[in-house]
């Protein structure tokens, strides 16, 4: 039972901080309502009521979130290796710029096709 | 710690192919739209070429390389050389352009809605469609891994590096583009699907045999005599995830509307070398990984090879479309290759490998001869359009005729001697039962070859039929060359049988 402890632990602390934050933005946030406070959230769309013909929404959502991507992946395999850096040598370390230069890739790619211009 | 050893020299083509599909997404970023089509499509050529010649200069090897995870050995290069061949070709046929008035058979810009203003100005100045080309790149190097690999993530990786380009490729189309776009998504959601349905199958693998390299697997299926609920549902769902690239019964229902929304020089590509790169990894994960308990997955095999043949050849007389016919007609093809795989010895392996090849080349001749037959629409896609095709241009629908003969599997044909070994490999298994079911089915898919050319021959045409758009050389020579293979295999199909033989054996 000892080894569950630590979960035990984790999971009170997720919850007083759920909780705890709900309830102190309750406290001490400013007590101002407008329209969109009030709605429900979404990332900066209309959510209701649905506009004619399905909605469109702006292309930008979906480049940001795979601009995310990118250095999601690069982050996901950067940190392991720079945890063990020392022991992996010149292999990890060749390794890495070759990943680095292709994870820069498709960056260069948005960067060039204006995928990163905001308007 | 000692850093791994990659044998560079022996997964050179690999490396060719990823290596100018960067240089490609390079390319679009930096040179000028004007001139890109150019360079992309000489980009493609040179690299598929080189991969080629690197195939074949390893020709003969033997051995795993990358730490056991990629397998260098007689099928995976027979595959991967059959590939190259046949994504050059695809290439030539991508860059077609004399047949659309505007330009080749993708959309300017897959992102334009149809018919909108930016689209009329794209296509006023005459802009192509360049992606295209690193997408297909991206496409084959996943080809060329997939029936190398020897490991389990390596399989998968494989999968995805293949499938996830030729989502994008089947949405491109020029004309008809939502039903093009729905194609793509249909076959994304269901590729997702199946792909986590396998990711599954692979977890509960790993979970039996504490290991992902095949080898190692199929040591620890020696070593536990006892039958194994985990493993038998490890199998099964990577089963599923497999046959459903190849397009086997019952989850085929994605390919007749794939391959009809797709443009057709990328459903030739696809219709080709996806069902080639799949077979190829799925009699090696079979025969190598789980070859110790063939009694658990042949029954399975043989039920699907049944249902595969006859719902293919069956259904595929109902349709009314050319490019949905070709789709049963691949459907039904695929069970054909099962009937060899249940046999799981080196005949069946060498039997597959040179029906993939003879399969490969008629169809992708069979759906670029697709691309030539047009009206004012585009492709004259309904079969009634084509009646007394055989009038107007003999020679055309003399070509498509014998692609169609060959897939009837008519001797002097590639087909015929295709289907010969593969039955003879699957009698020689002990699965003469299945046989007779593909003689039956071969029958029934015969007829409606068969009507084709009576349709094109001995009908009269319709007054305002289609007309066959004469083509650039590369086309003209894409598709002599396949018709000119599909005839060569079925008169001397000696030297490709005797390579097949040779290429046959899996290193463990």
């Amino acid at each position: 039972m000892n080894a569950y402890a630590p979960i035990l632990g984790l999971i009170l602390l997720a919850a007083v901080f759920a909780v705890g934050s709900v309830a102190f933005s309750v406290v001490a946030g400013p007590k101002r309502f407008n329209r969109a406070r009030l709605d429900s959230y979404e990332c900066g769309i209309e959510p209701t009521p649905q506009p004619v013909g399905g909605g469109r929404f702006p292309v930008k959502y979906y480049l940001t979130a795979m601009t995310f991507i990118i250095f999601d992946i690069e982050i996901i395999f950067l940190y392991p290796w720079a945890v063990r850096f020392d022991h992996l040598g010149v292999f990890g370390f060749v390794a890495m710029v070759t990943f680095i230069f292709l994870i820069t890739v498709p960056f260069i790619y948005e960067w060039r096709r204006g995928g990163l211009d905001w308007d | 710690m000692n850093a791994p050893t990659i044998e560079y020299a022996e997964l050179a083509p690999l490396i060719t192919i990823f290596g100018a599909a960067v240089i490609g997404v390079l390319i679009e970023a930096f040179v000028p739209r004007k001139v890109r089509h150019p360079v992309q499509v000489a980009v493609a050529l040179l690299a598929l070429v080189a991969a080629l010649v690197q195939v074949i200069l390893l020709a003969g090897t033997g051995m795993v390389a990358a730490v056991g995870a990629v397998a260098v050995d007689g099928p995976a290069l027979f595959l991967q050389g059959t590939i190259l061949v046949l994504a050059i070709i695809s290439v030539a046929f991508f860059a077609e352009r004399r047949l659309e008035a505007g330009g080749d058979a993708f959309a300017p810009a897959a992102s334009t809605l149809p018919g909108s203003e930016e689209e009329r100005i794209l296509v006023r100045e005459r802009m192509l469609q360049t992606e295209v080309y690193p997408l297909a790149l991206f496409a084959v190097g996943g080809m060329l891994l997939f029936p190398a690999a020897n490991d389990l993530l390596m399989l998968f990786i494989a999968l995805e590096v293949m499938s996830l380009p030729l989502y994008l490729l089947c949405g491109m189309a020029r004309r008809r583009r939502l039903l093009s776009q729905e194609a793509a998504l249909k076959y994304f959601l269901l590729g997702a699907f199946s792909s986590a349905i396998f990711l599954f199958g692979m977890a509960f693998v790993y979970g039996y045999a504490g290991t992902l390299r095949f080898g190692e697997i199929s040591e620890a299926l020696t070593a536990n005599i006892g039958q194994d609920g985990i493993l038998l549902a490890g199998v099964g769902l990577m089963a599923v995830g497999l046959l459903f690239k190849v397009g086997a019964v019952p989850f085929h229902s994605w390919t007749p509307d794939v391959y009809q929304g797709a443009p057709t020089p990328v459903t030739g590509f696809m219709a080709a070398c996806t069902k080639l790169a799949a077979f190829g990894a799925m009699v090696r994960l079979f025969y190598v990984a789980f070859g110790g308990m063939r009694t658990d997955w042949q029954p399975m095999l043989w039920a699907v090879a049944i249902a595969t043949m006859l719902v293919g050849a069956v259904v595929a007389l109902t349709q009314t479309d050319i490019k949905r016919m070709l789709a049963y007609s691949s459907i039904a093809h695929a069970g054909f290759v099962l009937t060899a795989m249940v046999a799981a010895d080196q005949t069946a392996t060498a039997a597959i490998l040179f029906y993939l090849a003879t399969y490969g080349i008629a169809t992708l001749g069979a759906f670029a001869v697709v691309t030539l037959v047009r009206d004012s629409g585009g492709e004259a896609t309904h079969l009634a359009k084509w009646a007394g095709l055989g009038r107007r241009s003999p020679v055309l629908a003399a070509t498509f005729a014998l692609f169609l003969l060959a897939f009837a599997g008519i001797p002097l044909t590639s087909g015929f001697v295709g289907k010969l070994s593969v039955f003879t490999a699957a009698i020689d298994g002990g699965a003469a039962p299945l046989v007779v079911v593909g003689v039956i089915a071969s029958a029934i898919a015969a007829f409606f070859y068969v009507r084709v050319i009576v349709l094109m021959f001995f009908s009269d045409p319709a007054p305002e039929g289609p007309t066959v758009a004469v083509p650039s050389l590369w086309t003209a020579v894409g598709i002599t060359l396949g018709a000119a293979a599909t005839l060569l295999l079925g008169i001397v199909p000696g030297p490709l049988l005797d390579l097949a033989q040779q290429a046959s054996l899996f290193v463990r």
